[in-house]
């Protein structure tokens, strides 16, 4: 009985509860291009591309053959009004019909194989070229981990990369792992998914010939908050990712004014489970907070990252997402205030 | 053995003769399945080898159980001996020849009984130690587990000729039951080339 | 093993009525007969597409606008995974088993199956599996939570599975229920190709027998060689979270992709599984009201076999993601098109079939043709699946959920429709009202239809499955409310069956032996037959022995 309960309230109070708290996420979104894959932008999803609308023309074409038939058939053969009710004449089969009507099949299944493979193979077989960059995707229980081993950055949830000229092209290469359990990763606008399994190192490249951003989810099933496990790509040309990473190799900037919040931050449980360079904070378990304000968002796209999505966040981030791992932290309202004054200045 | 009305004619007689009788039909089917039931644990086996991260390995520790499946494979020839001398009618032989196949099947599960005593106690490997303790005690103890399910069968058998109820009647259920007891031998011939052979 | 059949006590339908209640359920309990076996499976089906149907519409229901609150998360996993589990493992596979339980002896002529009783041992080994996962939603948590079911999706992909992740008891209850169904699915399977091979009646020799008994023969083969692998994948999943052991624990270099190959290689074919029998009812049903015998027999039987072999090497197209090697990749994509040759054929043969037919338009032929439309669609969208490059971007997407649907409901439950409304006459002796027939039909065509076409639009869009929500402002809103409101269509539609069904039981019109003017042995004996099925043992000359009696100048044995 106790169960129905929240979903009577549910089923009554749903369209005023819908909308309502988006955590600005609906605004941010209508500005960014729907993630189809039909608009793609990078080598990977334009090759996908191709190969989708050949073999949607295909299948069409199969289609509106045999439907034809069918439709035929049906009007054509349907029993008169008034008939006789003489069965008709029996057929029992026909070996050159059947012959026709298999090795037709057979070829154009033969023609699908070939570009099959020429695009699995032009894809997954692609060198990776010294000048690309590197990135480690991790994957977490319901977050994204980006880390450029090459360049000394860590990063959650929003993953920057450079635009790639297609005179000089500079992909990125993607190495996927996953802390606990499986996951994929997928911008549709970017390439196709690659799942990110845990004790496996997968690989994937994409190469943006557009700068914008991107939007992505996770797309396999990973537990509670799979859905709000989103993550955005920024592409950006080559100076302004350059000057991004610049920035994101400073250290944490020590302001005297939220000393008060600092303290909290590194009196509480907050530093064993999140990183800000240059102080004690050092735990891995959830992302690396010391340039948080350079992101658009908090919690994998759950929210917009404004200091009042941060204060409901760390007061108890089931309220934006219900079930995440992170804890929720039961401050005082002035301590609360502080330490999000503090968050606030990590650019 | 498919229903015959009592009004059958001739004709339906012959009909029926040129059908396969069931009890062989459907144990061979319980071969099938039971087959594709072990080959995923042999697949699994086979993937895991080298993989454990930690020993003991099997190289270490594994000795093939020789005498053992001398012993399970003789079984195999008993019990055809058995089953004739049943079709035969010759119960006293029948009996001679099918307790030394539960002998034998029970030398095998001892052995197996020993070997882990000796893996567990001895050698520190459980079915948590590492993945080939994983895979080596679930595709061993499956086969074992089929071997007690054999043996139990096999006892039942004898328990009811040495009560004196066998007779060539049942020579049909008889034969059926040793095909099981060969697939069970069939099965070892494939885990001991995996583990003993392959895996070492 | 033998001799039970003659023991047997018949229990006809006739001598049922007259007992009071407590009787009545008390004969149900204690029968081995195969046609109330078979009866009890369809039912027991039947309620669990209500079960998993409610849950779909509360799926809809959550997801019809963006954020809605509804159902909590982790209540919607839970929702998705009984849905995705029930409707497999407890609609599919007993309602189809159902089917040929009732219609395998009848069709062959035998008075049984070959192992009345191991065939009661199956049915009540499903339906305890079947509460037993129901139990979980008390039992799931253990003794610290207030119980709940599974919520690991209905191919509960390791890690997930493992005690790290998942804790307390549902994930047990899901691999121990699947793991007693599959025991029964397995008996069944056994029972059925026994009694194929053995209990033909005279001069039905394998190439007369009708193609739906070819259908059974073929499933049932498939199911015992693939329902082991996920049971045995199950026993390694229940030593990993109960003995310690390491089979799926990637922390101790255990594999998590081993698992999905595991799960698939039993996967894949079992979607074969349940669409071969609709395979079979069409077969019957299309001829049967395009007054023409099957086209091509002998073609649409190797066909199926060659579907049922080729489905065994397929399975890893549902992994492109996974990070295969190109050549895996292009070897599943090359495997998994070739299904499509034979299933193409045994589409054409019901063209051919119809065609220069006389068509009766009657409810299970509206069904059927609906069928082989939305089956065609269907494998279209399969193939475009199949192409690798195409799946890295549709694979976990609403279009893998449209496809889906497209099988499983398009296909099989429109089959499954047709089935109840052409085999009803027999099992009950009474007609199911052709005009709320035709609501029911028209209402879950469109239903189908609002729902499932535009999931495809959705997974284009990126959207991806099994998300609990989904963000305003990215393109989806309109396609989810229509496909809510299209799940309320086919709900109504399901409704109607319901009413039909009560209403022909209470004051049907009576149905005769052979309403449909059909050909197979089972129309030739009472509706509904005695417990013995054939007062005289049948003998046959032809794949149409009711053909024959009734066009005695013109038989078919003169063709084949
Ligand atoms: C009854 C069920 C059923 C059936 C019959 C099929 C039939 C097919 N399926 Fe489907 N499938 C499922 C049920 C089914 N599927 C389910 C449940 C899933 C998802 C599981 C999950 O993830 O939860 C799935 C997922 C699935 C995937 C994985 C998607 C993913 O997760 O990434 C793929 C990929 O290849 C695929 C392909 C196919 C193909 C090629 C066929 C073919 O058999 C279709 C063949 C038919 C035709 C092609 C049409 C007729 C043919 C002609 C008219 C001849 C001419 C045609 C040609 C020459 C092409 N299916
Ligand atoms: C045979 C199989 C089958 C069938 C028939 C259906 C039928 C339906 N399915 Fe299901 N579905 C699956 C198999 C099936 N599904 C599987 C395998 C999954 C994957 C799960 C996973 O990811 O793990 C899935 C997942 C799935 C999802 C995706 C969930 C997700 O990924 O998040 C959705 C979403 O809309 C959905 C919807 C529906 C709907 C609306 C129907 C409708 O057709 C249902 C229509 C039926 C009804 C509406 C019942 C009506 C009942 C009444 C009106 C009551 C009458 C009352 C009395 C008579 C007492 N299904
Ligand atoms: C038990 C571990 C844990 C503790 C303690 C913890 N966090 Fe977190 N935190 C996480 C995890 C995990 C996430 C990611 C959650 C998600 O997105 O699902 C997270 C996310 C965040 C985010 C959003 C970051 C982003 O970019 O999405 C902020 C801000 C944050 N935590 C601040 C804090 C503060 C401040 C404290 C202490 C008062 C704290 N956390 C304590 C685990 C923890
Ligand atoms: Cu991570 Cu879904
Ligand atoms: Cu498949």
């Amino acid at each position: 009985m106790k169960r129905w309960l929240p979903i009577l309230i549910g089923l009554v109070g749903s369209p005023i509860i819908a909308f309502a708290n988006d955590w600005g996420m609906g605004a941010s979104n209508a500005k960014i291009p729907p993630p189809t894959i039909f608009t793609p932008v990078s080598t990977p999803a334009n090759e996908i591309d191709t190969v989708a609308y050949f073999t949607i023309t295909v299948c069409a074409a199969i289609f509106v053959i045999v439907a034809g038939l069918v439709v035929y058939s049906i009007i054509r053969f349907r029993e008169p009004p008034g008939d006789d009710g003489r069965e008709p004449a029996q057929v029992y089969g026909s070996n050159p019909i059947e012959f026709a009507w298999t090795t037709v099949p057979i070829l154009i299944v033969f023609v699908l194989i070939l570009t099959t493979a020429r695009t699995i193979y032009s894809v997954q077989a692609a060198p990776r070229p010294p000048d690309s960059i590197l990135v480690h995707v991790i994957g977490h229980q319901w977050w994204w981990e980006f880390r450029y081993p090459e360049l000394g950055v860590v990063t959650a949830n929003e993953l920057h990369v450079p635009l790639s000229d297609r005179a000089h092209p500079t992909p990125t290469f993607l190495d996927l792992e996953s802390a606990d359990v499986a996951h994929s990763f997928w911008v549709p606008r970017l390439a196709g998914k690659t799942d990110v399994i845990p004790n496996r190192k997968n690989t994937m490249w994409i190469d943006p010939h557009q700068p914008g951003i991107y939007l992505g989810q996770c797309a396999e099933y990973c537990g509670t908050e799979h859905a709000l496990m989103l993550l955005r790509v920024v592409v950006e040309p080559r100076p302004d990712f350059d000057r991004w990473i610049a920035a994101q190799k400073q250290r944490a900037v020590a302001d005297a004014s939220v000393d008060h919040g600092r303290q909290i931050f590194e009196t509480t449980a907050c530093v064993n489970c999140h990183v800000v360079q240059g102080t004690a904070a050092e735990g891995r378990f959830g992302p690396d907070l010391t340039h948080l304000m350079a992101r658009e968002t908090i919690g994998a796209g759950a929210a917009m990252n404004t200091p009042d999505n941060l204060k409901t966040w760390v007061h108890d981030p089931s309220t934006i997402k219900p079930g995440a791992l992170m804890p929720a932290m039961n401050l005082s309202q002035k301590d609360l205030d502080d330490l999000v004054a503090y968050l606030v200045t990590l650019h | 053995m498919a229903a015959a009305p009592a009004v059958a004619n001739q004709s339906q007689i012959e009909w029926k003769g040129s059908l396969p009788e069931k009890g062989r039909v459907g144990i061979l089917l319980l071969i099938l399945t039971e087959s594709s039931f072990f080959a995923i644990f042999v697949v699994a086996y086979l993937f895991y080898i080298g993989k454990s991260l930690n020993g003991p390995y099997p190289k270490d520790v594994l000795s093939p159980p020789i005498i053992n499946t001398i012993c399970l494979l003789s079984s195999s020839i008993t019990i055809v001996f058995a089953v004739r001398a049943l079709r035969v009618g010759s119960i006293g032989t029948f009996t001679l020849w099918w307790l030394v196949t539960l002998a034998l099947g029970l030398e095998f599960m001892i052995g197996t009984g020993l070997e882990w005593q000796e893996l567990i106690y001895h050698d520190g490997l459980t079915i948590s130690t590492n993945l080939f303790g994983t895979t080596f005690f679930s595709l061993v103890g499956l086969h074992a587990l089929h071997v007690t399910i054999g043996l139990i069968l096999i006892l039942f058998v004898s328990i009811l000729t040495l009560l004196g109820y066998m007779d060539r009647r049942y020579a049909e259920r008889t034969e059926i039951l040793s095909w099981y007891w060969h697939f069970v031998d069939a099965v070892w011939v494939v885990v001991f080339t995996t583990v003993y052979v392959i895996g070492r | 093993m033998a001799g039970s059949i003659e023991q047997r006590i018949p229990l006809g339908a006739e001598g049922a009525v007259s007992l009071p209640l407590l009787d009545r359920i008390h004969q149900w309990v204690v029968t081995v007969d195969h046609k109330r076996l078979g009866l009890m499976y369809i039912a027991g089906g039947l309620v669990f597409f209500i079960v998993a149907g409610l849950q779909a519409m509360t799926i809809r229901l959550q997801l019809a606008i963006p954020n809605a609150g509804i159902v909590p998360p982790d209540m919607f996993n839970r929702l998705m995974t009984m849905h995705g589990t029930t409707m497999v493992f407890l609609v599919g596979m007993p309602i189809l088993t159902g089917f040929f339980n009732y219609l395998v002896p009848l069709m062959i002529g035998a008075r049984d199956l070959a192992f009345p009783r191991l065939n009661a041992f199956g049915f009540w080994l499903w339906l305890f599996g079947a509460l037993l996962l129901y139990f979980s939603y008390i039992g799931g948590n253990g003794l610290y939570g207030a119980g709940s079911a599974p919520d690991v999706g209905w191919f509960a992909y390791a890690p997930l599975t493992e005690r790290a992740f998942s804790r307390g008891n549902s994930t047990d209850y899901w691999i121990l229920s699947i793991f007693l169904t599959s025991v029964g699915s397995t008996a069944t399977a056994l029972n059925l190709i026994t009694t194929t091979f053995t209990m033909r009646c005279e001069g039905m020799t394998l190439r007369k027998m009708p193609v739906l008994v070819w259908m059974s023969l073929v499933v049932s083969f498939m199911i015992l060689i693939v329902l082991p692998p996920l049971s045995a994948a199950q026993v390694m999943l229940l030593l990993d979270r109960f003995v310690g052991a390491h089979f799926f624990d990637t922390q101790a270099g255990g594999s998590a992709v081993l698992w999905q190959h595991f799960f698939w290689i039993f996967g894949h074919p079992e979607v074969y599984i349940l669409v071969i029998p609709a395979f079979g009812f069409a077969s019957e049903i299309i001829p049967v009201f395009s007054r023409k015998v099957i086209f091509g027999y002998e073609v649409m039987v190797a066909a199926t076999v060659a579907i049922g072999f080729i489905s065994m090497s397929v399975w890893a197209h549902h992994m492109f993601a996974v990070g295969m090697t190109p050549a895996g990749n292009a070897f599943f994509a090359t495997s998994t098109m070739l299904v499509g040759v034979p299933t193409g054929i045994k589409i054409f043969n019901w063209i051919g079939t119809m065609w220069g037919g006389k068509i009766r338009f009657k409810v299970p032929m509206l069904f059927s043709v609906a069928f082989l439309l939305q089956f065609l669609i269907a494998g279209l969208t399969g193939i475009m699946l199949a192409v690798a490059p195409f799946d890295w971007q549709l694979t976990d997407t609403y279009f893998v959920v449209a496809h889906f649907h497209y099988v499983l409901v398009g296909a099989i439950i429109f089959m499954i429709f047709a089935a109840v409304y052409y085999w009803f006459p027999k099992a009950t002796g009474k007609m199911l009202n052709e005009h709320l027939g035709k609501w029911h039909f028209w209402l879950f065509f469109i239903g189908f239809h609002l729902t499932f076409d535009t999931m495809h639009f959705a997974g284009l869009h990126g959207m991806p499955r099994r998300i609990y929500t989904y963000q305003p402002g990215r393109g989806l809103d309109t396609l989810n409310l229509i496909e809510t409101f299209g799940a309320l269509v086919q709900a109504a539609a399901v409704l109607c069956l319901f009413v039909n069904v009560v209403r022909s039981l209470r004051s049907g019109e009576e149905a005769g032996n052979d309403p449909w003017d059909a050909w197979t042995l089972e129309w030739a004996t009472t509706s509904p037959p005695p417990a013995y099925n054939f007062v005289e043992q049948p003998v046959v000359r032809s794949r149409r022995p009711l053909w024959d009696l009734k066009h005695p100048d013109d038989p078919d044995s003169k063709y084949e």
